[in-house]
């Protein structure tokens, strides 16, 4: 078997999702070549073949100038596989590769087992495997499933890749991340309020059940996008990564974007309704129960004692 | 101005899961149904954009079984004008190639200047569909929406990349968008226009006029993961659980000391 492996390349940088990729190519034996818009200055840690197209020409991504690129070096390549991380980039263009290729696309891979392919279902309640159809196909694998693998020392060898090509999607610029007045990643304890809080007058027994533990308060995303929490607040993949000695996830299903805010803590638990949620995958400690039944005994015995 | 929003009736994440007879999908008996999250969002960009221009026309679009008709009608109570009802019995086991295959083939002949998707459907999770309507019909399409602006038939638009960063990208119509959580704030239907909702046109189309394509892959097998087991289950009374956790939390880390 032989795949492409699709690196990302942001702002001047390669991105981290490359060990998921290497990782992936590590677990399947499959012989690999690595495909990037980017540039010289900032080279992969691959030791393989890199099929280089240069950021300065092609610019941001823009998805059509991109997929003309990545097309160019899936021609050269011939692999069984198109392999990207299940980002942001990845799932903006691995469905129009797959398209024009005429395969398969299987989204967040999390697993290989004898030559098949592992999905989630249903907030990773379930797994499926797929059977694919076609002759190869493109994948995305979720962040972190396949990582871990020892970074690359050699030096890649290059092969350019350019085409003439336009996109009717434009490029305007970045915006930073907003930057907020809470630092999550000081606390030692931090008690974070999910959509199971129900309803935004909640957001104070979640800050008082942190307070009685002299930590901070955090949130999933739903709750600060309906603007119960600021921003600041938010843990996962797009608010803060944090590792504090105890995190409790106060109704928060789990979520892998959540979980990869948060999963390093030192010690979770899990208030939550629901036996199955997936938070209590993480979890140290998962207690079955009505947040706002068992949080407000919790603030009275700590503060009690 | 036209308008498609295409939405997903999906279950309940917090449904006790049962794996179906031919474990290639869950057991859709007995679960509470509801409008996929991210399609909630599409549905509000779509009524926020015909109040700004004013002259639009939405039609909402689903494919599934005949209970999917309930989540069309809440996107017409909270403001679409027309729904499309795809009846296909075997939705479950359709891939995202063969979903993006139908709304497209129904679109194609339509002039939608806009057609909204979820990024992703909470069930199958693919985020796949909306970028594939794009490419199969030729259109611009920019997926995990969280800002958007229409003015001059130009959108602006921003896509939410890892850590909270954003690009800002901007397109001509008709184009794809598939949108994010947090992208606006989805009303809640009114009663007054619960009712209205009633009286909106419902068109059925059959499967087989817009299934053309083939399936690409399909699931083998769905099944429950196995429990990676380890963390502790506490259950009982308020008060009991609180002091099992205090003790647990007093052996166990430092916070507590
Ligand atoms: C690209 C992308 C990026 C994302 N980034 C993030 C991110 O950075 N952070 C993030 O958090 N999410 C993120 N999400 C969203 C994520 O996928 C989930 O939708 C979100 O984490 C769910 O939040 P939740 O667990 O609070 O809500 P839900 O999933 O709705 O879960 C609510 C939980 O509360 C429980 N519950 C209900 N009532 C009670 C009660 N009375 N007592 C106790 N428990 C109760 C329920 O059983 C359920 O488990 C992202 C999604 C995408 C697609
Ligand atoms: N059965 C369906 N009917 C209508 N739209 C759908 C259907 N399935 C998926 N979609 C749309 O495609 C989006 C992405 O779904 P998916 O690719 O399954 O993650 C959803 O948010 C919906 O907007």
């Amino acid at each position: 078997m032989k795949v492409l492996l699709v690196a990302e390349y942001r702002d001047g940088k390669v991105l981290g999702s490359i060990s998921d990729l290497l990782g992936f190519a590590a677990r399947t034996g499959a012989d690999h070549a690595m495909f990037v818009v980017g540039s010289e200055a900032a080279l992969p840690a691959y030791g393989g073949t890199l099929y280089l197209a240069d950021a300065e020409t092609y610019g941001e991504y823009r998805p059509a100038v991109h997929k003309q690129l990545l097309l160019a070096a899936i021609d050269k390549v011939k692999p069984d596989l198109v392999v990207f991380s299940h980002s942001s980039y990845g799932w903006d263009l691995a469905p129009r590769v797959a398209c024009a290729l005429g395969l398969a696309q299987v989204s967040e891979v999390v697993d290989y087992v004898d030559g098949t392919l592992v999905v989630p279902v249903c907030n990773a309640k379930l797994r499926r495997t797929v059977e694919i159809k076609t002759g190869g196909a493109v994948v995305t694998l979720q962040a972190g499933a396949f990582g871990g693998s020892e970074p690359e020392t050699a030096a890649p060898s290059l092969e350019r890749v350019a085409v003439e090509t336009t996109d009717r999607v434009e490029f305007l610029g970045y915006e930073a991340a907003e930057a907020g007045g809470i630092d999550l990643s000081k606390a030692e304890v931090i008690v974070s309020a999910g959509r199971g809080i129900g309803k935004p007058e909640n957001i104070s027994l979640i800050a008082d059940l942190a307070k009685a533990f002299g930590g901070e308060y955090g949130a999933s995303r739903p709750v600060v996008d309906a603007e119960w929490a600021e921003h600041a607040r938010q843990v996962g993949t797009t608010g803060q990564s944090v590792a504090p000695k105890l995190y409790i996830a106060c109704g928060i299903s789990g979520a892998i974007q959540h979980l990869a805010g948060m999963k390093k803590s030192d010690f979770i638990v899990a208030i939550n309704t629901d036996r199955d949620a997936p938070i209590g995958d993480v979890a140290d400690v998962l207690a079955v129960a009505d947040l706002t039944k068992l949080v407000p005994v919790l603030i009275e015995k700590l503060t009690a004692s | 101005m036209k308008i498609l929003v295409c939405i997903k009736q999906v279950p309940d994440m917090e449904s006790k899961f049962k794996v179906a007879a031919d474990s290639r999908w869950y057991d859709t008996a007995d679960l509470a149904w509801r409008m996929n999250e991210y399609d909630e969002f599409a549905v509000e960009q779509a009524v926020l954009v015909k109040e700004q221009v004013g002259d639009a026309d939405i039609t909402v679009l689903s494919i599934g079984p005949d209970k999917v008709k309930e989540t069309i009608k809440k996107a017409l109570a909270m403001g679409c004008d027309r729904g499309v009802h795809i009846a296909d019995d075997e939705v479950s086991s359709r891939e995202p190639f063969q979903i993006a295959g139908m709304i497209a083939e129904y679109a194609r002949d339509k002039n939608f200047d806009l057609i909204l998707t979820g990024m992703q459907s909470q069930d199958r999770g693919s985020g796949q569909v909306g970028i594939l309507v794009a490419e199969l019909l030729d259109l611009p399409g920019v997926s995990t929406v969280v800002a958007f602006s229409l003015a001059d038939g130009r959108l602006e638009l921003r896509r939410e990349l890892e850590g909270g960063v954003k690009a800002r990208v901007a397109t001509g119509l008709p184009a794809v968008v598939t949108c994010q959580l947090g992208l606006n704030n989805p009303r809640y239907p009114t009663l007054p226009n619960i009712m209205k909702a009633k009286k909106k046109e419902l068109i059925t189309v059959g499967v087989a006029d817009v299934l053309k394509v083939e399936a690409r892959q399909q699931t083998a097998k769905l099944y429950f993961p196995e429990k990676k087991g380890g963390g502790l289950i506490l259950e009982g009374e308020p008060a009991e659980v609180a002091d099992r956790l205090i003790t647990i939390l007093k052996e166990k880390t430092a916070v507590l000391a």
